[in-house]
């Protein structure tokens, strides 16, 4: 039994499509990436799955139970994007409340939160309030109610956003923790790298609609070979075909698909031709370039009045 | 729906809501009580009759609770009108909701939470201001929980109105349409009153049908009639000029109108509960 499974889901908000026909499947003890840019649908898919909203079109279970069942929500841990918790409680309790809220009996209910505090670094901060933290303290308290109860389904919708870098650091391994205890995990996130080191699978939306999905390696696809190079111009380029497909940006010399077998012979071409070769570096897109290339294709770019408009 | 309606009380305790109600109740009794001793020392020393003493302590007693019962549906608006909208727009309430918890237990949490504190506030400061009253004037209402029950209940009617308009509109709107209500309702009463003296029936029909959409005014009715001592209503009899004021009621609340009271009360918190089930988060 899959932990999410939808098929066809659809969201109108009035005549807008905030989702148009989601169908995907997340595994069990599977770390699961949703991304795509801005408005494509993402935290709408979320609250879909939670049950916060309703969807106009299409089913979907999560965890073997309609979306939005009462009683599946015990196993759900959910890092909102907006995450505030009650200024007033302190650290500790925000915890005891949503152990308490998710149905765990009260006599483990103390022990559990502290645990969570431990793994999101805030045991010391176990006292203080919650008015008090900063943004990313609160983050990583958010974090701490998704573990609690180690639920078997954890929503983490842009989870390192307040976050710095060695918080950052720090939700990789608890995502790879609660995946390795089974924990099924699905994140939005904007922060591509970060998904790019964590996640099993990932999907991509754009405009309500998935625009690719699949293992990693599958969504990147193709190798590809970079080469920063001087002496080299857009006439050259048709020299360079045999090799796969040449793009050049500047002094940037990209060659789609192409793999590092096929390296020294580019690099005896390129020398062969007078150009100056300073740096090669053979290998997949990242998912940066990737998810540029799957949702930017249409959009006008940046600076044009159509791109001002939209901002 | 308990651990929110806790939740509530905690929230009303840590952010030093309850602290200052209790002060101001305190504060509000002790010069109510140093302002009756003082009149009524000043009149005993005058010479004036202690039937006349009791009539004018009890027409302060009204309209002492006139202004506390203002206040009490200020507190209630203030209280109501945040309590769904703010955890909503601050992204609090959706952390919660994504629990198993019914939209249903948390608004009704939230409202029982509050209404606790209403309650015991009204019934606290209430008391002990006709408690201190009475100690220094010697006049006690024949049954002294009435008023003190339908100040409650006005307040509970101003709450509820508000937490059902928290569930749409924001804190701010939502408590000022409710105030404005409140305010239109008195008035109403007042309107109505007139129209019974001067026999027009089209100013008695809006008056009873404001009171079916928003029973406070009926209430205060009792409140009233539940401060003054007997000798007052018989005295005014059929004066139709006097029985205009709002601080004088011939009869207690029908019981229609309280029972219409409760079902109000509860039809209120019923639609209040399908906004918020219906609302998308």
């Amino acid at each position: 039994m899959p932990a999410i499974e939808v098929t066809d889901l659809k969201k109108k908000y009035g005549q807008v499509d905030a989702l148009a026909g989601l169908t995907m499947t997340v595994g069990r003890g599977e770390v699961f990436g949703f991304l795509g840019p801005n408005g494509a649908g993402k935290t709408t898919t979320v609250k879909l799955l939670l049950g916060l909203a309703r969807p106009t079109g299409g089913s979907g279970k999560v965890l073997g139970a309609p979306i939005g069942d009462l009683a599946t929500r015990r196993k759900i841990g959910y890092l909102p994007e907006l995450f505030r918790y009650q200024p007033w409680l302190k650290a500790r309790e925000v915890l005891i409340l949503h152990a308490e809220l998710a149905g765990m009996p009260r006599a483990r209910r103390k022990a559990a939160a502290e645990e969570s505090l431990g793994i999101v670094g805030l045991a010391d901060r176990a006292g203080d309030q919650v008015g008090k933290f900063s943004k990313g303290m609160q983050q990583r308290l958010g974090l701490g109610a998704a573990l609690i109860g180690e639920p078997a389904l954890i929503m983490l919708d842009e989870p390192t956003s307040a976050l710095d870098p060695v918080g950052r650091v720090d939700v990789r391994g608890i995502v790879r923790a609660a995946a390795d205890r089974g924990a099924a995990v699905f994140i939005n996130s904007h922060l591509l790298s970060e998904v790019e080191q964590v996640c099993d699978r990932v999907a991509i939306l754009d405009h309500g609609r998935v625009v690719a999905s699949g293992e990693l390696d599958d969504v990147l696809g193709q190798a590809e070979t970079q080469v920063r190079v001087d002496g080299v111009s857009q006439s050259d380029l048709p020299a360079f075909e045999r090799f796969g497909t040449p793009t050049l940006e500047a002094d940037r010399l990209t060659i789609r698909p192409m793999g590092a077998d096929m390296v020294p012979d580019l690099v005896a071409t390129l020398v062969g031709m007078g150009a100056k070769v300073y740096e090669v570096h053979a290998g997949r897109s990242s998912l940066e370039t990737r998810f540029l290339d799957l949702v930017a294709r249409d959009r006008p770019p940046a600076g044009t009045p159509s791109a001002q408009r939209l901002r | 729906m308990i651990t929110i309606a806790l939740l509530t009380i905690g929230e009303a305790a840590r952010r030093r809501v309850l602290w200052v109600l209790v002060i101001l109740a305190l504060v509000a009794v002790g010069l109510t009580t140093w302002g009756v001793s003082a009149l009524v020392e000043g009149a005993r020393d005058d010479g004036v009759s202690e039937l006349d003493i009791k009539f004018v302590v009890s027409q302060i007693l009204i309209f002492i609770a006139f202004m506390f019962g203002f206040v009490l549906v200020m507190t209630a608006a203030f209280f109501g009108s945040p309590a769904i909208a703010s955890d909503l727009e601050s992204g609090i309430a959706q952390a919660m909701l994504a629990r198993p918890l019914r939209r249903s237990s948390y608004l009704l949490g939230r409202w029982l939470g509050l209404a606790i504190v209403i309650v015991g506030y009204a019934a606290a400061a209430g008391l002990l201001a006709i408690g201190a009253v009475g100690l220094v004037s010697g006049y006690v209402p024949p049954d002294p929980i009435l008023p003190v029950a339908y100040l409650a209940g006005q307040a509970l009617i101003l709450l509820s109105l508000t937490v059902l308009l928290s569930t749409r509109l924001p804190p701010i709107a939502g408590g000022a349409i409710a105030v404005v209500a409140f305010g239109l309702a008195w008035m109403a009463g007042i309107l109505g009153k007139i129209g019974l003296a001067i026999g027009t029936t089209s100013l008695v029909s809006v008056s009873d049908a404001i009171r079916v959409l928003l029973p406070t005014d009926a209430l205060w009715q009792g409140v009233v009639f539940g401060l003054e001592p007997a000798f007052v209503i018989n005295a005014i009899g059929d004066n139709q000029f006097a029985r205009t004021s709002p601080f004088f009621a011939d009869a207690p609340p029908s019981p229609a109108i309280i029972a219409w009271s409760a079902i109000w009360l509860v039809l209120v918190l019923a639609l209040a509960i399908n906004q918020l089930r219906r609302r998308e988060l």
